[in-house]
């Protein structure tokens, strides 16, 4: 039993707690002349992190409205494929919304920069009199990335829990005198609801670590935390400024999410385990 | 309904449409169709930087999927049965493996591995015989592999105790009482039942590893990945040999993915039986 | 001695939870035995315990003779048929019934197992299944492949746990004669756990009821029927009406008895499977087919346990048979049964119709009052 456990438990020291307890240390230090960890204890960095508000702001906003908006989109999606689709298609059109998440972020988020670019869709906006769009390296860009590279994401977890839902409730509810909207309301979105937990949950923690899209899409002026952190370690090499920013970021995180977890399991609608 | 379906769908394919139209544009602007043509496909393969990077990020997938599967299933098997202090470490372990993003383990992992190398290094010199060159410790393969399997390790660990609670527990009783001994029933038994799981992780870690960037951007060191070289190809300009490079790699994970959808079918036949 | 299981003084706890109680009994060579009662009563823990998926907590386990405490499952002449049958979804027919041969050291030749499992597919009659996969078979297939899968290994005991209860009814009638000529046929002896009473009395040469982890009676089904050891037995086998009442006096062959409502009864003393003193607080027990239902008194018979006028409350037809609830003031609410071709008036009694009913003597049982007063039970 301890020989099966000991690789596991071993990685876990080396490449989950070891660097994690580094990156504290280095977050309470100070800056060496040449960049890098130069050793001491201070507050310094901590004190420091208002020099880097916009990052937090902006992923404390669009991380959320971000997952918003990938459910809004994903939403009626999964309603369709789970309750209108005939079945013949469901598993091909199921595959397919699922088979761009298995190919690389980067190479479908690249595709925007010509998209949202000069020469995509303003030109075309031109051609049809609107002029003076621009698209690219706003938050705009940034959030339709985000929707674009999150979408499966949202829709499968969605898609689970409305497939599962015994579709005799709603016949039972059309039966009782409810129309349409109103079993949609009272009976279909509250059961749905551990689908649209997992979801949001899912899509939520990876944005809080966004770098690419902001990356690609908000050129220098919508940046996330990511893209600060990568700024702090590879171009001005101060890691113990960088440190307190990752460190920052993982409380902020833990909070967020066992926040999160705590409503939803009092909601009694408990992100989906098998999901996690 | 279905128009909104039929306008998500296009939103999903014609960015991807376009990476593969524009991989066989004739001209050397990226955002300008000039007929097609197929040259850039010989560009990237015969670019001896791509076709490393292309190899060393397959060779790091394959060992972080075998690496992962191998740990993750042992792991699997035996939390399966335990209980106590050290389940509930693991277990919180497990999940924040997973849920830390990805940034700042290539960070943390970065920061500390350099920290420790630096330590070790000049002791090792110290240490070494004279007249020879003594090892350096620095980044590279293993430290990409070690930073990957950390996560796929977990997601394995998580997608086989899944399996391993949806089996029947009389199955195994039924072997037991047949005369098979513990290992017996482990290899003739829970293998055979749990093994479209390890399949799926392996894919998965397979699949994870091989597109990567964040982790590998930080902890690669000199070695590139592919997905590192297309960032830099990216951020240098771009270029249709970019949307080549994109277009190949689109494929191969399709073809993996329908490589993958016949096994878990057959998985899944099994599954429905219990 | 020549059980082939036993237990001796066998208790099974699980933290606070008792789930057998210091149980002793010998399953004879060649016997199909059935543990009966409802859920959670420890019949199914006791048969696992002879499989060896469990360890008594005090006591032990005897297989021939040897005691096999220490002895893993994978070691114990015994085989088990499963509740969900446990067939091993990833291996065919044949693969599956040739299981238990092929783990033996040494393992046989190839060609005896192949010859083996097809003679045990003829016998539970599923020639040509062989290369069939499991999932493709129905319920009732799939039962004979477990039962195929389990005597191929010419156990010493079979066990069986609640193998019926996934088939549907019409099924479960046709497999139980099937289990019981199966049985005959190898000599094998079969313990049977259901919470079907009917099954157990159908099938098995004795059955052990057990209750609360604990055995209540253990017989042969006539014996269970006609001569239940408390309440609980009556109740459990069978429909049975029970009236509380106090021992008046005990005579030579007779027992007067005043039942708790003031009617006096008298009862044949033979009948009683206990000794009773004077005062004891006993129970009554008539079964539904031993009431006499009347609508003239003078068909009722002269020497009854007693007499009474009772009101027709409802009638349920089961075909041959009627049961009729009752309610008289002093009585309560009681079941009487008719056969329909043994009726007395041509024509079945209607509701609400106020009927003479009676029992013999001889159909009434004196039994412990149990179920009253449980800290007297002993």
């Amino acid at each position: 039993m301890a020989a099966l456990l000991a690789p596991t438990t071993l990685w876990f020291l080396v490449m989950l707690i070891m660097p994690l307890i580094v990156i504290l240390i280095f977050s309470f230090g100070e800056r060496a002349a040449v960049g890098g960890y130069g050793g001491g204890f201070t507050f310094e960095q901590y004190a420091n992190l208002p020099a880097r508000l916009k990052a937090f702001q902006n992923t404390l906003t669009y991380a959320p409205l971000g997952t918003l908006l990938s459910l809004l989109v994903a939403y009626p999606l999964a309603y369709f494929l789970a309750l209108k689709v005939d079945r013949r298609f469901k598993l091909v059109l199921l595959v397919l919304v699922i088979v761009p998440f298995w190919t690389s972020l980067l190479i479908r988020t690249y595709a925007w920069i010509y998209i949202l670019g000069g020469r995509g869709i303003p030109t075309i906006l031109e051609w049809i009199g609107i002029e003076g769009v621009r698209l690219i390296n706003t938050p705009t860009a940034v959030l339709i990335g985000i929707v674009y590279g999150y979408l499966p994401l949202m829709v499968f977890p969605v898609y689970v829990s409305l497939e599962k839902l015994d579709k005799s409730l709603l016949e039972a509810s059309n039966d009782l005198g409810g129309n349409s909207f109103k079993t949609f309301l009272q009976i279909t979105l509250p059961l749905s609801m551990p689908g649209i937990a997992t979801g949001c949950m899912l899509v939520f923690i990876l944005l809080m670590g966004e770098f690419l899209i902001p990356a690609f899409l908000g050129g220098g002026k919508v940046f996330f935390i990511g893209n600060a952190m990568v700024d702090l370690f590879l171009q001005s090499r101060n890691w113990p400024f960088g440190s307190a920013v990752a460190a920052t970021l993982v409380v902020i995180m833990l909070i967020t999410v066992s926040i999160y977890m705590r409503l939803a399991m009092r909601n009694k609608t408990g992100a989906d385990q098998s999901l996690m | 309904m279905r128009i909104y379906a039929t306008v998500v769908y296009l939103f999903l394919y014609v960015p991807i449409g376009l990476i593969v139209l524009f991989s066989f544009n004739a001209g050397r602007h990226a955002s300008e169709l000039r007929g097609l043509s197929i040259q850039w496909y010989g560009k990237a393969l015969s670019n001896p930087f791509a076709g490393d990077a292309f190899f060393t990020s397959l060779e790091i997938a394959f060992i972080v999927a075998i690496l992962s599967s191998l740990m993750g299933t042992a792991a699997a098997l035996a939390l399966q049965s335990m209980k106590g202090p050290l389940r509930v470490i693991l277990d919180g372990l497990i999940y924040i493996s997973i849920m830390i993003p990805g940034i700042v383990i290539g960070i943390a992992t970065l920061v500390a591995l350099v920290t420790v190398f630096d330590f070790f290094n000049p002791l090792l010199a110290t240490l070494w015989p004279e007249g020879y060159t003594p090892p350096k410790l620095h980044m590279g393969y293993a430290s990409v592999i070690a930073a990957h399997t950390l996560f796929t390790m977990s997601l394995v660990i998580i997608i086989v105790r899944a399996r391993i609670a949806g089996m029947d527990r009389a199955l195994i009783e039924a072997s037991m009482d047949l005369y098979a001994s513990p290992w017996r029933t482990f290899y003739q038994v829970t293998l055979p039942q749990i093994y479209p799981a390890i399949l799926a992780g392996f894919l998965l870690s397979f699949t994870f590893s091989f597109d990567d960037f964040i982790i590998s951007f930080f902890v690669a060191g000199p070695n590139t990945t592919l997905p590192v070289y297309i960032f830099a190809s990216i951020r240098r300009g771009i270029t249709p040999e970019v949307n080549a490079i994109g277009t190949m790699v689109l494929a191969g994970s399709l073809s993996l993915l329908i490589v993958a959808q016949f096994f878990m079918r057959d998985g899944r036949r099994r599954a429905k039986v219990n | 001695m020549t059980s082939v299981a036993a237990f001796r003084n066998v208790s099974k706890r699980y933290g606070e939870i008792t789930a057998a109680r210091n149980l002793n009994l010998d399953v004879a060579s060649g016997e199909f035995l059935s543990f009966l009662g409802p859920s959670g009563c420890g019949k199914t823990t006791s048969l696992r315990m002879i499989a060896g998926f469990e360890q008594p907590s005090e006591g032990e386990v005897f297989l021939e003779g040897i005691c096999v405490n220490d002895v893993p499952a994978y070691s114990r002449p015994v085989n088990m048929v499963f509740q969900h049958y446990a067939l091993f979804p990833h291996l065919n027919v044949e693969s599956n019934v040739a299981y238990g041969l092929k783990q033996r050291s040494p393992k046989p030749p190839t060609g005896e197992i192949h010859n083996r499992v097809h003679e045990m597919l003829e016998l539970v009659q599923l020639t040509g299944y062989s290369l069939r996969q499991t999932w493709e078979l129905s319920g009732g297939q799939q039962q004979r492949v477990a039962l195929a899968r389990a005597l191929i290994n010419k156990p010493k005991v079979l066990l069986l746990d609640e193998p019926l209860a996934a088939l549907d009814r019409k099924l479960r009638r046709e497999m139980q004669i099937e289990l019981q000529n199966l049985q005959r046929n190898v000599g094998i002896t079969f313990i049977l756990v259901t919470h079907d009473q009917e099954e157990a009395l159908s099938m098995s040469d004795r059955v052990c009821i057990m209750r609360e982890g604990e055995i209540a009676q253990v017989g042969s089904p006539l014996d269970l029927y006609d001569r239940p050891r408390n309440q609980y037995v009556a109740d459990f086998v069978g429909k049975s009406n029970f009236f509380y009442g106090v021992i008046e006096q005990v005579r030579t062959w007779k027992v007067d008895i005043r039942l708790d409502c003031g009617i006096p009864v008298v009862l044949n003393s033979s009948r009683s499977f206990n000794s009773h003193k004077n005062g004891d607080k006993i129970c009554i027990s008539v079964r539904p087919e031993q009431l006499v239902l009347a609508r003239d008194e003078s068909n009722i018979p002269e020497d009854s346990a007693i007499k009474s006028t009772a009101r027709i409350m409802n009638r349920i037809f089961l075909g041959e048979q009627i049961e009729y609830l009752l309610c008289d003031e002093r009585l309560g609410e009681f079941l009487a049964l008719s056969s329909r071709h043994n009726e007395l008036n041509e024509k079945p009694f209607e509701t609400n119709e106020v009927v003479f009913v009676a029992w013999s003597r001889d159909a009434t049982l004196i039994l412990d009052d149990d179920e009253r007063d449980k800290p007297n039970v002993s």
